[in-house]
């Protein structure tokens, strides 16, 4: 029945607002189970994503959570022209960058290099081994991560400064050292992510043809060569892709490891967006000025990635939508 | 085929590096592992130093779990993980089967909407204040309900729906079956392995839930594990207070570093215990949710 409706629709040249409409209501009691099953998910998006993106208009406003949306004052630009003028902005900036930045540099060479190394292993068994081991912190939440963090570096009672002062040296403060507060983000994450940011190279080296290593080792390519030429190359495109994809992502810091680590000691060097608006938003209650920061957020990060897709789209790959 | 000697060197190095990262990577988690299994008499005795352990002993495990504060946020996690995922599951399915299908008007439309909320967020404060207007403050309800389903699940799911021929469902309507009895009759049931490993992610979500816990549940009594955790571990050495971690750490004898570590190993169990499940299907997951190309 379904097919036939369709074949009539198109051989209409130009179907009338009246058929068209009949058309639907046709499609809608026909899929009516179709729609039930839909209901929940839909309500949820519409409740729970696009109700919020209507309350994005208290950024615009005096929010009073006694007046509500309908009734506050608006006030235009006001919360941004003050968050623009304000030294918080460029710490923000600064910090965000920074940590983005290093993580982009130090951590994303390294699930390339691990892959690289992985695939060279003749044991299967032993791959398989290192492969669950190094997986696995992924699924380890940020809470715990950072409290072992706290339980192996703190400057009472942890084990790594109980060994410095053993071997002689003084105790080092990690954990409230603005001097090493990003390097430190930087090594959990690497820690965490690294393995599981193998799998994709791993998925795209295993798609190379194997008579290319043939010919390689005719030709007297060493296995380092062989690397070099042609697994490198294989997997470049992937190589290229996600980096562009991570330069769109770039004012995501990873909030919740941030919000983890981060104490007055270090507040300086470690506030980013995030972390601002939990502060001046939620325990200071100052609704519309950090709703004004969450979007200027918003709208740099997704004028990013969509530029980072045409860049990809760019190099001839289909970028992620 | 002979392997020179270079090659064979090459073998080694890679294989000793390899280990290395296996060792580093397990490090952390192996002593505090030891730690919390060790007699704390012993752990104050050798300062920390406890590689292998000369006693074993559940004393930091059973002070833990025998106090209300411990308890009640392990049963709140489990709570979330359990029920949360029985829901996100059934949403999530039903919502990407429906969408699957060709003849439902307005898919576009909606896989429209849902890349949008991909793509663009309102932030931190918008879902708070609705959260906030339909009272879910301090009910467990605001861990569950923002988190039901998400954009990138929905678009997952669906593309494995798309591969469910139509034929199946047509000879299930013709022996008089609706669109619905035919989602839990028939296709549910040939996509066990698919809701078995988004599950498993859902689970692993709702069981570190934590930050939503620090926006949405004030009232202490009712934080999830993350939360509890959270206090004990991380600010319970920067600020004093009287938070469920202090009254949890007051009088007793036990040293607070093996209570701590005891806690890690707790929040860290079950996903261990689903580890070896998750990793069958984990690659599959990310491939499809990465990069397409």
């Amino acid at each position: 029945m379904a097919m036939q409706s369709e074949v009539q629709i198109d051989g209409l040249a130009k179907p009338t607002a009246r058929s068209r409409w009949k058309q639907v209501m046709y499609g809608l009691k026909r899929d009516k189970y179709l729609y039930l099953l839909i209901a929940p998910g839909l309500l949820f998006f519409l409740l729970f994503k696009y109700v919020p993106m209507w309350g994005i208009v208290i950024a615009f406003q005096n929010y009073s959570p006694y007046m509500g949306i309908t009734e506050s004052p608006w006030v235009g630009f006001e919360h941004f022209i003050r968050f623009f003028s304000n030294q918080d902005f460029y710490l923000l900036f600064r910090n965000t960058m920074a940590i983005s930045l290093l993580k982009l540099l130090f951590f994303f060479p390294l699930p390339i290099l691990l892959s690289l190394l992985l695939n060279e292993l003749r044991s299967a068994v032993y791959k398989k081994w290192i492969q669950s081991i190094v997986y696995m912190p992924h699924f380890l939440s940020w809470v715990i991560i950072a409290g072992i963090t706290f339980l192996l570096l703190s400057q009472s009672s942890g084990i790594v400064n109980k060994m410095l002062v053993s071997l002689g040296y003084a105790k080092y403060d990690f954990l409230t050292n603005e001097n090493n507060f990003w390097i430190m983000l930087v090594i959990q994450n690497i820690w965490k992510e690294t393995g599981w940011g193998t799998i994709i190279f791993l998925a795209a080296i295993a798609g190379v043809d194997p008579q290319l290593y043939e010919a390689a080792k005719m030709d007297g390519a060493n296995r380092l060569r062989q690397a070099w030429h042609i697994t490198l190359p294989a997997i470049r495109s992937v190589i290229v892709i996600l980096f562009i994809l991570r330069l769109g992502d770039i004012m995501d810091v990873g909030f919740e490891q941030v919000f983890l680590m981060m104490n007055g000691a270090v507040s300086n060097v470690a506030d980013v967006f995030e972390t601002y608006v939990y502060r001046v938003g939620i325990q200071q209650g100052q609704f519309s000025f950090s709703t004004a920061v969450g979007l200027f957020k918003s709208v740099v990060g997704l004028i990013l990635v969509i530029l980072a897709n045409k860049v990809a789209k760019r190099f001839g790959e289909e970028g992620v939508y | 085929m002979k392997r020179s000697i270079s090659g064979r060197l090459f073998d080694a190095a890679n294989i000793t590096v390899l280990a290395l990262v296996g060792i580093l990577t397990l490090f952390p988690l192996y002593y505090v592992v030891v730690v919390s299994f060790t007699d704390p008499a012993e752990y104050i005795r050798k300062q920390g130093y406890v590689l292998f352990p000369q006693s074993w002993t559940f004393d930091s495990y059973n002070y833990l779990l025998s106090t209300s504060a411990f308890k009640n946020a392990t049963l709140i996690s489990a709570f979330l993980a359990i029920v949360g995922t029985a829901l996100s599951l059934v949403v999530t399915s039903a919502f990407s089967y429906g969408l699957s299908r060709k003849r439902l008007q307005g898919r576009r439309f909606m896989m429209l909407l849902i890349l949008i909320t991909i793509l663009f967020g309102p932030g931190l404060i918008p879902p708070y204040l609705l959260v906030r207007d339909l009272g879910l403050i301090n009910s467990v309800w605001s861990l569950i309900l923002p988190v039901l389903t998400s954009g990138w699940y929905v678009i997952l799911m669906k593309s494995f729906f798309d591969s469910i021929p139509v034929e199946l469902e047509e000879s299930a309507v013709i022996d008089g079956s609706t669109d619905i009895g035919v989602f839990f009759r028939i296709v549910l049931p040939l996509s066990l392995p698919a809701l078995a490993a988004f599950g498993l992610f859902y689970a692993v979500g709702y069981w570190n839930t934590f930050f939503n816990a620090v926006l949405y549940i004030n009232d202490y009594t009712k934080w999830p594990l993350q939360l509890v955790l959270r206090n004990m571990l991380i600010d319970s050495s920067t600020q004093a207070g009287g938070t469920a971690a202090a009254e949890m750490m007051a009088e007793q004898n036990i040293p607070t570093e093996t209570l701590k570590m005891a806690a890690v190993v707790i929040a860290t169990f079950p996903i261990l215990c689903v580890y070896p499940f998750l990793q069958k299907h984990f690659a599959k997951g990310v491939m499809l949710g990465s990069v397409k190309g």
